[in-house]
């Protein structure tokens, strides 16, 4: 299944505070079904910004961006957001759970806000992708009582509960002792391995995107590299 | 069911800080039930004041004003008037009569008119009081006691002895409670009273009334028509006032210019008779109304504080529900639920402390007085006051937390997420 899931043609961005910068310049990048792609590069290289772009949260770029054949450019900020529900999932370096709810029903939002399943179907989903993840005893707690590498873990459980077509991860091993990286990591590889999911996640952690399927080095807005199973292309 | 899960957030939010939640809602509490306190016991007041006065005056009045018009002077008679001018310093008017001249026509006709519910004629004169050698100035009404008693529910403020009584004793009298306490009398003794002219007449204490206000029970008394005829030794048709009593008083202000055109004389609507009651009622109405608003416009900013500050430590949340699929109007749904819940607790509770506050004012007895006939403060209970109440409190927190959540709909995720 070679299929093409995210296409972005001639990605160009500005940042206008505190002046006029190019940031992106003219980026073209497609990702395939499957796929586990690393963004590398250093700080300021705008590599987490071509993410954003790339996630649809950020629509203020020059260019086209195609996910899972559907023009995404030019969509009001509504319709976003329902496309982002059912084909995005996210994972950020600070977990980002809601701290007032229990692992189960952070997990369990979004499927509610898509409205696909019935409420006992969305619970059995929810606790299915926990169990997944090694989380089902936690179910129960609140995000706020768990440790870094549980929270990140409720995290990915969340970004696959829509069963999106990308899963989209800033830094997400950032945070992390090596032991939980390398968890997390193997995570995304049977993801993507296994259950056919896409996986773009910008790193600054060398052997998390060695070990990935494809790996993008971008500097000074350009991509100059890329290396496919460790070998350059 | 995106509606239920964007609720189902705001529950929680709500729910995780119960001290803040609270802190927010005691301050819709207080506006509201200061609200209700303020405007019962206002309305309490104002109903009070205008039932004594509605008893004491009748709705419309029709009554001789003494016109001083000097067009017509002797001094034209001898003088010829297109050659001279006669001035004449400080006129004097000669043998004018304060009766109505038509009466009988004039009540036959209105007992007639569809409006009119009861007519009371009247007579009333200045008199003195004689109370051993001090002489008291008062008035007194010559009435119709069963007639008078249908228009100002004489009745039911007599505090002793019978209006009956009036017709069954031949030279009986009513007097103002106050009026006995001056005159040290009692049913069963007499008082002398005097005319204007010096004409002396007894009379024999029959009853005692008190309409809750000093002016009039210092001063007035009843005895029949007849009674102040002979003492001003005027003829049988000789009346001064008719009072009139309609179905609907509120409308005595139309009626009053009607009968005015209609029958040549002064008529005076209640409203006019009491105008600066009327105009302090006005002002306290108007008082209330402010004070009551800014209660609530105070609760509306606490909930504007809260709820701003509420989505400050909130930005790290919207961003990633805005990540995960929430619109901006998800998001200003969330967090206007959570306001309007405030509101709506705040306002019901609200309610509740303004009845409780009201009952317990209702129930305070009102110092003792001659004055005023009141046992307990008086409060009013209006449905209306308690749903607009309700309805103020929901409004004013809506708007309170609507320019914070629609700038909550406005935050960029990106932003937040970045760091």
């Amino acid at each position: 299944m070679e299929d093409t899931v995210l296409k972005a043609k001639q990605l160009t961005k500005y940042f206008y505070e505190p002046e006029k910068f190019q940031v992106l310049k003219q980026i073209d990048l497609e990702v395939k079904r499957g796929e586990f792609l690393s963004i590398v590069g250093k700080s300021g290289c705008g590599k987490s910004t071509l993410l954003y772009l790339l996630s649809t949260l950020d629509t203020d770029y020059e260019g086209e961006i195609d996910i899972s054949g559907q023009r995404v450019t030019g969509l009001s900020q509504n319709e976003l957001a329902r496309f982002r529900n059912a084909h995005i999932g996210f994972v950020f370096q600070f977990h980002f759970l809601l701290p007032e709810f229990t692992a189960l029903k952070n997990v369990m939002i979004p499927a509610q806000k898509l409205g696909k399943y019935s409420m006992s179907e969305i619970e059995d989903r929810a606790y299915t992708k926990l169990k997944q993840l090694d989380m089902h005893e936690y179910a129960t707690k609140l995000t706020s009582k768990l440790s870094g590498g549980q929270q990140q873990r409720v995290a990915i459980a969340r970004a696959l509960i829509n069963d999106p077509a990308i899963i989209m991860g800033d830094e997400p091993t950032g945070n992390l002792d090596s032991n939980n990286t390398k968890n997390v990591f193997e995570i995304f590889r049977e993801l993507t391995s296994v259950q056919n999911q896409t996986i773009i996640a910008v790193t600054h952690d060398e052997e998390f995107a060695q070990n990935s399927d494809r790996v993008i080095e971008m500097k000074d807005g350009a991509i100059i590299g890329m290396t496919k199973k460790g070998i350059k292309v | 069911m995106a509606l239920g899960v964007n609720i189902e957030i705001a529950k929680t939010h709500l729910l995780a800080k119960k001290r803040q939640t609270f802190v927010a809602m005691l301050g819709v509490t207080f506006g509201i039930g200061m609200y209700i306190l303020m405007i019962g016991f206002m309305t309490g007041f104002n109903e009070f004041l205008e039932d004594t006065l509605l008893s004491s005056t009748p709705d419309v009045r029709i009554y001789n004003d003494i016109k001083t018009d000097y067009s017509h002077m002797l001094v034209n008679d001898f003088i010829d008037s297109t050659k001279e001018i006669a001035v004449v310093h400080h006129p004097r008017p000669k043998d004018i009569n304060p009766n109505i001249k038509n009466a009988n026509e004039i009540m036959s006709d209105l007992k007639r008119d569809k409006r009119v519910a009861s007519v009371a004629p009247q007579l009333s004169t200045q008199v003195f009081y004689n109370n051993g050698p001090v002489q008291i100035n008062g008035t007194l009404s010559g009435v119709n006691i069963i007639e008078e008693a249908k228009l100002s529910g004489l009745v039911d403020k007599m505090k002793t002895g019978k209006i009956e009584n009036l017709l069954t004793q031949d030279n009986g009298i009513l007097l103002g409670q106050g009026l006995a306490n001056t005159l040290n009398v009692r049913i069963g003794d007499m008082v002398m009273l005097t005319s204007p002219k010096g004409t002396s007449m007894r009379f024999r204490v029959v009853g005692t009334f008190q309409f809750g206000m000093g002016a009039v029970d210092k001063i007035r008394s009843y005895v029949s028509v007849s009674k102040v005829q002979q003492l001003l030794g005027k003829d049988n048709q000789y009346i001064t006032d008719i009072g009139l009593k309609l179905k609907d008083y509120n409308t005595s202000k139309a009626v009053a210019q009607e009968f005015s055109a209609k029958y040549g004389y002064k008529c005076d609507d209640w409203e006019t008779s009491n105008s600066s009651a009327m105009a302090s009622i006005l002002i306290r109405n108007v008082m209330t109304i402010v004070v009551s608003l800014t209660l609530l416009l105070v609760a509306g900013f606490g909930i504007y504080n809260i709820m701003s500050m509420t989505i400050q430590n909130k930005l790290k949340d919207i961003a990633i529900l805005k990540a995960q699929g929430f619109a901006g109007k998800d998001i200003r749904q969330i967090f206007l639920t959570e306001s309007v819940i405030i509101g709506f607790l705040g306002a019901t509770t609200g309610l509740m402390l303004g009845y409780a506050l009201s009952t317990l004012v209702f129930n305070l007895p009102f110092p003792k007085s001659d004055m005023i006939a009141i046992t307990h403060y008086p409060v009013t209970f209006h449905w209306y006051h308690y749903a607009f109440g309700l309805g103020f409190g929901m409004v004013t927190t809506f708007f309170a937390g609507l320019i914070p959540a629609m700038n909550a709909s406005k935050v960029d995720p990106v932003v937040i997420l970045r760091g």
